[in-house]
């Protein structure tokens, strides 16, 4: 299974040398060394239009890693305002007779732009464009003008956003219900439109991924051996393909009924509200596991690289990615409770969100399961997903509180539920999603971080984390609504907590940016310089893209690269005068030993 | 069933591909047919998010019509059985067309592939064309989505409205002349390519007017009918259009059963009035307000004042023509072929690429996927009238 | 291109074919019946069959939509793959419409209510309200 590696797949480029000094001696090493800057795809073409038109997927991921962590920029800071102004018990910042419209204009143009703008693109389009097709053995994804034309569609529901922020600021909460959408005067239309867009840009990524899966699949990538990040890539692709056209549809609507008043959901004219929940949580729930399904992935393959170890139970976590996007799509309703809908729905949907949670849990026991007995190196990239791990069980569990009817009849709309969904978006995906990047960054931009400030970022951002959201889930429990401006002083020493602790998380965040932008040399004008070349396989990983230099060539791999096992560590041996992976194999002649499987994978389950 | 043969090439010609790959395969694709399977499968998922896309649409016509049942029955009266039948047929033509031309492109037939590609946009503009026609004449009339729903049974045909059709139509006047002004060019610089696209392209705009020409014809067939109706009407009461159909017995009977089924139980407005006042009971303000938009949309009384109903059609109009009865009615009717309107326009866009991309003789056995997929895309706008048809037009 | 010499097995000369085109006759074949189906889809409109009348009307849709997808659109002859997954939608439009649907059935009843609706809900609290308003 392991060994279908052929000599005539080893490319040109790699370096194929006697061992020295720490490898055993008697084998050889293979590596591919670095790239020139003529296949560097950084460098390989040169100025701002050689960006704009790209085609290559890697740039795109790069133009979307620099988008999102422009609009986390924006919300974070709104973010921040919020906290300040819950400060004091009748609000600290905004004051005078528009206070309360001010804080929920803020409130949802924070929600708006993390969830549409930031966490729905972060992982899949960022880190998956840049990711998908090099683990996957492939040159590029399968519709590359298709991917470009997606990112550009995320750029242009941006500028809808901002422009709904500077015509009349939008206060419906990021949900956009009825019937106050309707009536509002604040920029509905704008915003609406802005995320129809931004639905489409989502669903030309999964469906460009979904098929660049299925048919791009170099010889010997079969199904399972893909990196688990590849099945959660998999199946977020499918909830986009499926989940984001009825936001779409929900949206247009929503747009129709403000201009012409359809009645489909304005009780004024016979529509019923209720009915736009369901239309709106048809997608958005889903789109949590949109929000979340790409992490698991990372972190399955962070916990499996950063502890040496075969990852324990990968068709399990690869079928549960799987179930959960299935599953998604059957529990929208335990949003809805107190909505008014019949007692028998209630019911069900109650019923049915406690089976998602199983394969959240499968997932978890599996990777603790891989850490027990692994050699665990405590990098930066292991840390932040420790602390997902974490974080993420809290935050799952306590979904399960809000998926009982008693319970979430009184937590409903409290600040229980902000900290539910904060520990899993941002406990979860955020911290999953700087993981990853931390993980890939000597990949993306073939540069070695400061590890003692990766860890201090990943240290801060989890204490910061805790103290702004432990304090929520007792607020909320006691029975601090959400989404209100001002509280009773009874609440103030745990707001103010949790504002100290915004504080201390968003200090975490910069120390994070600064680390990374100082290795590429950011700050080169104040000295600092930048971080050391990065080898090809600085952590051990097995999959492919640590196969190919750092950063890649623009042409991923100059012929089908030979597909292993991607958890088996067993060939990878630390090289320490080089700080660095290598496969180590025993010294053989280079002959081919079988023809290569000459027909493409995707060709033996043409199901 | 697909055919997977492992062509001894492949696998061995990866490297240095740039030569052998022949100029319509892109170059991260290793073979013609992956390139085709990848399309293919791209394609389908694509029409998987338009099903999803129009499920919401579909979603709110059962809920309404599961709440309303009268109000869609009576509603449909409205719309024109003939014009949707005709456009049926339209579209079921140019679905064949556009089958007809995926087979041309697979048997590298291009002078076919050009004409199959031209007739299915014909069919397309004939579609909007029998579409401007209704519209306008609803539009006229005031059936209109809930907020704009002005439809008055007493005076259905207002006069003083701007001309609807001429709005629609300037459009596709300003593309028919430009494809002319295109063509006469062409022809004058006998540029042969110019030619064979400008020359397809005029019938196909003509083929706008010819949609309008037909839907006129038609509908000025049913309107003279309905007048003829109302003038027998005799005592001017509304909706005369409920009444003109053939089957007019037949909604008189279920009318009479909704009557029946208690449907006009006297109601003390007095006691209702006390109530609304009450700030608490907004609910009972809302249905007295509501009461007394019936009355008044009724016009001349149907509620008598002890409470006798004067006539079953009559009850089912009551409940049937106001904003937020029948105006529900039409916004639901207005979204779905709006929206697949729509659809059809952007299918005529890139129906048009095709065709000149298939006079340029793009198209070859290796690579005729453009063609197929917008067929599938095609074909799935079809397939969706399939069921708009039925579902807003022959409710009984 | 104009290179590929035609060949009857279907098999240019650079590698298979994959193409599979659909007899002149089976698409004809498709047409009429789908303009026929039309024709009665219309003339039933005119017979009254209760209760049975969507059904009807939904049954026969169907019939043209699965001539449409399987002929035209050449399921019988595409990857099973690209059938089941498109198949596979109409599960969750499903699942949407019935959760929907059913819920709005269970509980809103019209936000306007009906005449004879609002009678007899009047009719009860009037005691109650008139007995304590003054
Ligand atoms: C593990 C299983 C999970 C369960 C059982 C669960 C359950 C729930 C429930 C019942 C609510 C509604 C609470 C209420 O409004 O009263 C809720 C809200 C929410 N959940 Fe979860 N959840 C889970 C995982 C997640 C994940 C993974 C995410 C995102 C990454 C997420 C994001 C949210 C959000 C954003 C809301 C609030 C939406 C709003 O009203 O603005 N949840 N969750
Ligand atoms: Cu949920």
């Amino acid at each position: 299974m392991t060994d279908t590696k052929h000599a005539s797949s080893v490319s040109t480029e790699e370096v194929l040398y006697m061992s020295s000094g720490s490898l055993p001696s008697g084998s050889q090493v293979r590596d591919p060394g670095y790239p020139t800057p003529s296949e560097n795809y950084l460098t390989n073409s040169k100025g701002i239009l050689s960006w704009i038109f790209t085609l290559d997927h890697k740039r795109i991921g790069v133009m979307y890693l620099v988008g999102v962590t422009v609009a986390f920029g924006v919300a974070g800071l709104l973010a921040l305002l919020i906290r300040l102004h819950l400060f004091q018990p009748s609000g600290m910042v905004f004051q005078g007779e528009e206070a309360n419209n001010w804080y929920n204009q803020v409130f949802t143009l924070h929600g708006a732009i993390m969830v549409f703008l930031f966490i729905i693109p972060s992982v899949p389009a960022a880190l998956g464009n840049f990711l998908v097709p090099v683990m996957l053995g492939a040159k590029d994804v399968a519709f590359p003008r298709l991917n470009l034309c997606s990112f550009y569609l995320w750029v242009f529901g941006a500028l809808f956003f901002v422009s709904a922020l500077c015509a009349s600021g939008l206060d419906t909460g990021w949900t956009f219900y009825t019937p106050y959408s309707t009536t509002t005067d604040s920029s509905v239309i704008l915003a609406t439109s802005g995320a129809f867009i931004l639905g489409f840009s989502s669903i030309f990524t999964g469906l460009n991924f979904i098929v660049t899966i299925n048919t791009m699949r170099p010889p010997g990538m079969t199904w399972f051996r893909m990196p688990l990040f590849l099945w959660a890539t998999y199946a977020t692709s499918i909830i986009q393909v499926l989940a984001t056209p009825v936001l779409g549809i929900t949206l247009l609507l929503l747009i129709a009924e403000r201009t012409m008043h359809i009645g489909i959901f304005d009780p004024e004219y016979n529509g019923d509200p209720v009915t736009f929940q369901h239309f709106f949580w048809f997608y958005s729930h889903p789109a949590v596991y949109i929000m979340i399904l790409p992490a698991f992935g990372i972190i399955s393959d962070l916990i499996s690289v950063h502890s040496h170890k075969r990852i324990f139970g990968y068709r399990f976590i690869a079928y549960s990615s799987i179930a959960i996007a299935l599953l998604g799509f059957l529990v929208w309703g335990h949003h809805m409770f107190t909505a008014g809908m019949s007692s028998l729905t209630t019911i069900i949907f109650s019923a049915l969100t406690f089976t998602v949670s199983v394969p959240s849990a499968i997932k978890v026991f599996n990777w603790l399961a891989t850490m027990y007995k692994g050699s665990i190196s405590l990098t930066t990239p292991m840390c932040y997903a420790l602390s997902f791990i974490f974080l993420f069980t809290i935050g799952g569990l306590t979904g399960l509180h809000l998926g009982t009817l008693a319970t979430d009849m009184h937590l409903h709309d409290t600040y229980f539920v902000v900290a539910h969904f904060h520990y899993v978006m941002v406990g979860g995906t955020l911290v999953a999603f700087l993981g990853g990047v931390f993980h890939w960054w000597p990949k993306m931009f073939g540069r070695m971080y400061s590890e003692f400030g990766g860890r201090l970022s990943a240290l801060l951002v989890f204490a910061g984390f805790n103290l702004t959201f432990l304090p929520q889930f007792v607020l909320g429990s006691r029975g601090m609504p959400r989404r209100y401006a001002t509280y009773d002083p009874e609440f103030a020493a745990l707001h103010q907590m949790s504002t100290y602790g915004s504080m201390l998380l968003g200090f975490g965040l910069l120390v994070a940016l600064t680390v990374l932008l100082r290795s590429v040399g950011a700050f080169s004008f104040l000295g600092l310089a930048r971080g050391k070349r990065a080898p090809a396989n600085p952590w051990g990983g097995a999959t492919l893209e640590w196969q190919c230099t750092s950063p890649p060539p623009f042409y991923n791999f100059e012929r089908a690269p030979s597909v292993g096992d991607p958890y088996d560590f067993s060939d990878l041996e630390w090289e320490a005068e080089d700080e660095r992976y290598v496969i180590v194999e025993p010294e053989r002649e280079i002959v081919p030993e079988e023809l290569p499987e000459s027909a493409p994978a995707h060709a033996e389950d043409s199901v | 069933m697909s055919t997977i043969e492992a062509s001894p090439e492949v696998g061995h010609d990866e490297h240095g591909h740039d030569h052998d790959h022949p100029p319509f395969l892109a170059h991260h694709f290793d073979t013609p047919e992956q390139q085709f399977d990848s399309g293919k499968l791209g394609i389908w998922l694509f029409l998987v998010t338009e099903v999803l896309f129009f499920s919401g649409m579909f979603c709110a016509y059962a809920i309404f019509r599961a709440l309303r049942p009268e109000v869609f029955e009576g509603c449909s009266q409205f719309l024109n059985t003939k014009l949707g039948a005709i456009n049926t047929g339209v579209l079921l033509f140019s679905s064949l067309t556009m089958a007809w031309a995926v087979r041309c492109s697979q048997l590298e037939q291009h002078k076919g592939l050009v004409g199959t590609l031209a007739a299915t946009l014909s069919c397309a503009m004939i579609f909007l064309g029998v579409k401007a026609i209704e519209y306008s004449h609803k539009w006229a009339m005031g059936l209109l989505p809930a907020g704009l729903f002005f439809y008055d049974p007493n005076n259905p045909h207002p006069t003083d409205h701007p001309n609807y059709l001429l709005f629609i139509c300037i459009p596709f006047l300003i593309a028919l002349a430009g494809v002319v002004i295109w063509l006469v060019l062409s022809l004058l610089t006998a540029n042969r390519f110019h030619i064979a696209i400008a020359m397809p392209l005029t019938v196909v705009c003509l083929c706008f007017f010819v949609g309008v020409g037909l839907g006129a014809f038609l509908e000025s067939g049913e309107e003279s009918a309905e007048h003829l109706d109302g003038h027998a009407d005799s005592d001017g009461l509304a909706g005369a259009a409920i009444v003109q159909s053939a089957e007019s017995n037949a909604i008189a009977e279920n009318a009479a059963a909704v009557a029946a089924s208690g449907a006009m139980v006297p109601v003390d407005e007095s006691v209702l009035e006390i109530l609304s006042t009450d700030p608490t009971n907004s609910g009972v303000a809302s249905g007295l307000s509501a009461l007394e938009q019936q009355t008044a949309a009724a016009g001349t009384s149907t509620i008598t004042g002890d409470g006798e109903v004067l006539g079953g059609i009559t009850t089912t109009e009551v409940d049937v023509l106001t904003p937020t009865t029948a105006g529900v009615f039409f916004s639901i009717y207005y979204c779905m072929t709006g929206i697949h309107a729509i659809h059809i326009l952007a299918g005529i866009g890139v129906l048009v690429w095709l065709l000149v991309r298939a006079v340029r003789r793009d198209f070859n056995r290796q690579y005729f996927g453009p063609v197929d997929y917008v067929g599938l895309y095609w074909h799935l706008v079809d397939l969706i009238w399939i069921y708009l048809f039925p579902l807003l037009y022959l409710i009984r | 291109m104009s290179a590929h010499a035609h060949s009857d097995d279907g098999h240019g000369k650079d590698g298979h074919d994959f193409a599979h085109p659909m007899s002149v006759q089976t698409l004809l074949a498709v047409f009429f019946a789908l303009t026929f189906l039309t024709v009665i889809t219309v003339a039933q409109a005119s017979f009254d069959f209760g209760a049975f009348e969507v059904a009807t009307v939904m049954f026969i849709a169907t019939v043209k939509a699965v001539l449409v997808m399987a002929f035209f659109m050449h399921m019988i002859a595409d990857k099973p793959f690209n059938a089941i997954i498109f198949i596979g939608s109409f599960v969750f439009v499903g699942l949407f419409v019935i959760f929907t649907l059913g819920d709005s059935m269970m509980t809103s009843g019209s936000f306007e209510p009906r005449v004879e609706e609002l009678a007899p809900a009047v009719a009860e609290p009037m005691e109650v309200q008139v007995d304590g308003a003054p």
